[in-house]
Parts: C-alpha cells; structure tokens; sequence
C-alpha cells in the first residue's frame, strides 16, 4: 500500500475499523511517520472518549477480584540488576505464585521443537522430571522460570536467549549464603530447558552470566538474569 | 540494600490516571486494582454494547485490563491518555471477540438498557454527565458521519465490511470516519474545561 493511502487509514485504525492486514501495514508505516502518530495521538483521543457514550451498568464484583487475581499470577518476580551482585539481594518482589501460564508455554514449545541432540534431550527430560515432581514451585522472572522440586532439584528455563558468541557460553549459578557457585553451563536458543547442578535452597538466588567457553569457578560478569527461591508464603 | 524497597502507595487518589499507569509498569497490583475502579465500569459499559453479552464482554475486559498490566511498560504519555490507551485494548478485545463470535447486529441498542444496580451517586451522576456530552457531540454530527462511526466503534465492523454494509466505496467510507471524528473532537473539546491545556504528570520517584 503506498504511503498516501496509509496516512488515510488513521481514523480507521483509532476506531479499531481495519482488517488485521491493513492494521499491521498501519503499525509499520506509524513507526516511520511522524504526522500519523501526532493524528493518531488526537483521533484516538476522541475515539476513547465514544466509550462514555454507552449505558455503563455495574459489572459484577466478581470481575474486579478475577482480574487482579489472574495479575497477582502473572506478576513477575524481577530483580533488580546490581552494580555489586555478590551481595545477597535484599529487596526482591514478591514470589509469584505457581504460574500454569507460565509453564504451559515452554512446555509446549519444547515439544514442539524438541532437540535432536542428545545431550540436550537428556537435559529436557531431566528438566520435565523436576517439573513433574509433586509440589514442584514455579518461579517466573523477567526470562523465563525458575522450576524449584521440594527436594531443591531445580530447572531454569529461558526464553529468546541470543547465542552466547564465539568461545563463550552460558553459566547458571546458585548463591546461598555465600560466593556464588557454579551450577551448570548451556547455549543459547528459543527456548533453553536447563536442569541445574545443584539444589537450590529455599532463599538462594539463581544467576546466569555469560562466561569463556568451558566456564569458570566464580563468574566474571555481571548476571542478566536473576531469580530467587523466594520462601514459600 | 533494603531501603530500595518502595512503600506501598495506598491512596491514589491524588495521582493522575499517567502516574497510575507508571505505577503499573512496575507491577504494583494496587495500581491495577486503582485503575479498574477508574475505569472498570466505563470499559464493562462499552463492551457489553459490543457485545450484547455478560460472559462475553466480562472476558474483554479481563483480556484488556491484563494486556494493560503486561505492557504498562509500552505505554507513551506523549501518545496519549492514559484512559485512551487502556479503553483501546478493552475495545480492541471486544472488537476481536465480536468479529470472531459474528455476534454483531445493526440495530443500535434500545435505549431502554437501564442499569440496575448502581455504584456510588458520584459515580453515576460523572458517567451520566459523561455519556450525555459525547451523545450530544454525536448527535451535531452529520447523519452519514454519525453512522459509520458508531457501526465501526460500537458495531466492530470494519471499513471493508461498512463499506459492503453501506453500499459505498470505501475510500467514501474512510473519509466520513475521519471527518466524524476529527469534528467530534472538536465537539469534545469545549472551551474553558482546561482539558486540552492538560498536561499528563510525568511520575517520578
């Protein structure tokens, strides 16, 4: 479609009236036209306020509790990134709670693109036996999930991980009370089932930094991702 | 390391619908809690006369409000308000869920849709204040214009389908949505409500 007849489509596009093919070709052009994304800001504006003209009964009580309880679900258990990461982190969200979402993506992913090698197959089902243990927790953050079994065999997985580079690799750590130790090395990909070395104790928090290729004994980078086995509430 | 732990906001009440938005983006349920009591209603209003159904038009706005609570983070104050860009995805849910059930009927609603429970007497006289602006507004425009702006905002047709619908090219289509609502718009923004020298409060810590 040419650049004209995008420009045409924005008070379409603020009244949700476009077919899905022509609301993506909008959104492309939107990302490079600065006059549509001023006279999107001011339609939209407009086609919001229509909303006001409805009969607005009371929706049941029960919506409001559905909504924020399906929130609390999904509320990620980010940690913010340190300029000193060996110190234990103190100020951590919440746990989220055993996340079923969460969960049902990779797994299907992870059938759906099982690895052929066999290393790695041998690792998913290592992984799929953690998480099929009863009362195994889910943890997620902000890339993946942290998969805890009550006897703290533990599971990362991570989600859109770039490939660690030439000579380099992924490595997994589990910080208790003291230094970080090393808790397993992995590559990257769409979806990076890692069953991890060592148990992770209740409290512990769970790192990954990129390393040389074979790992090292402590890490040597900062970690870019962190999750905590946060106690249990 | 502690104190980077952030107290607990418990009222809101002084906070514009940006600064709750902002406080979204950092998972703060009560947030999410703040902003359905802002605009639960107004969102269950408009999707239900999308989609002429409870069940229905309670999952729009759960999808909606959810999609708000996953990417508050997105949200662009200079893009504009907040309120828009939450009744957007609410909006946008019911539109999909309206196209995918094909529930949707020309006939414009009876008017004789009353609500039957109530909320708080501020809150009903704002919504009913609220809802006779934008009739009115609606109203002084041309039939034409009105038309296809309510089929494509209340009815989720598209301009493909109003255009089949109506008869009419779809460029002619096009044209009366975008001059309905630029001059709704201007309807809207009556002088001296200080609404359009508003400007959102950039939160910060």
């Amino acid at each position: 479609m040419e650049a004209n007849a995008l420009h045409d489509l924005t008070a379409a596009y603020a009244l949700d009236a476009l077919d899905s093919e022509d609301a993506r070709a909008y959104e492309t052009h939107l990302a490079r036209c600065e006059r549509c994304r001023e006279e999107l800001a001011e339609l939209s504006d407009a086609a919001g306020a229509l909303a006001y003209g409805t009969e607005t009964p009371v929706p049941p009580p029960e919506l409001r509790a559905r909504i924020l309880q399906q929130a609390a679900r999904e509320r990620p258990n980010v940690v913010p990134l340190r300029p000193r990461w060996v110190k234990p982190v103190a100020a951590i969200a919440a746990v989220a709670a055993c996340t079923a979402i969460g969960l049902g993506i990779w797994a299907a992913s992870l059938s759906s693109k099982l690895d052929r090698s066999e290393s790695r197959l041998a690792r998913q089902e290592r992984v799929a036996q953690i998480v099929g243990q009863p009362g195994s927790r889910t943890i997620s953050f902000a890339r993946g999930t942290l998969v805890v079994a009550p006897s703290g065999e533990a599971a990362l997985v991570l989600r859109n991980l770039a490939p660690a580079g030439n000579g380099r690799t992924y490595e997994a750590w589990i910080a208790a009370e003291g230094a970080p130790e090393p808790a397993g090395l992995f590559e990257g990909g769409g979806v990076v089932a890692v069953p991890l070395d060592r148990p992770v104790p209740e409290g512990a928090t769970v790192m990954v930094t990129k390393e040389p290729a074979g790992g090292r004994k402590s890490p040597s980078s900062q970690p870019f991702a962190i999750v905590r086995n946060a106690a249990q509430s | 390391m502690s104190e980077t732990a952030r107290p607990v906001v418990r009222s809101f009440a002084h906070l514009s619908d940006e600064a709750v938005v902002a406080l979204l983006a950092r998972s703060d349920e009560s947030a999410l809690a703040e902003l359905y009591d802002r605009f639960g209603r107004v969102a269950y209003g408009l999707a239900l006369r999308i989609l002429r159904d409870d069940k229905l038009a309670e999952d729009a706005v759960q999808e909606g409000f959810l999609t708000a609570w996953r990417n508050a983070d997105r949200f662009m104050p200079e893009r504009g308000k907040a309120s828009t860009w939450l009744l957007t995805l609410v909006h946008r849910r019911a539109v999909d869920l309206v196209r995918r059930e094909d529930r949707r009927r020309a006939e414009p609603l009876s008017e004789t849709v009353e609500p039957e429970a109530s909320g708080s007497a501020e809150d009903d006289a704002w919504l009913r204040f609220e809802r006779e602006r934008v009739q009115s507004a609606l109203k002084q425009l041309p039939d034409q214009q009105r038309e296809a702006l309510e089929l494509a905002y209340y009815g989720g047709f598209s301009q493909t389908e109003l255009a089949e619908r109506l008869g009419q090219p779809v460029g002619t289509i096009k044209s009366r949505m975008f001059t309905g609502l630029a001059r709704l718009r201007e309807l809207l923004a009556e002088p001296g409500t200080g609404d359009a020298a508003w400007k959102p409060t950039p939160y910060t810590t």
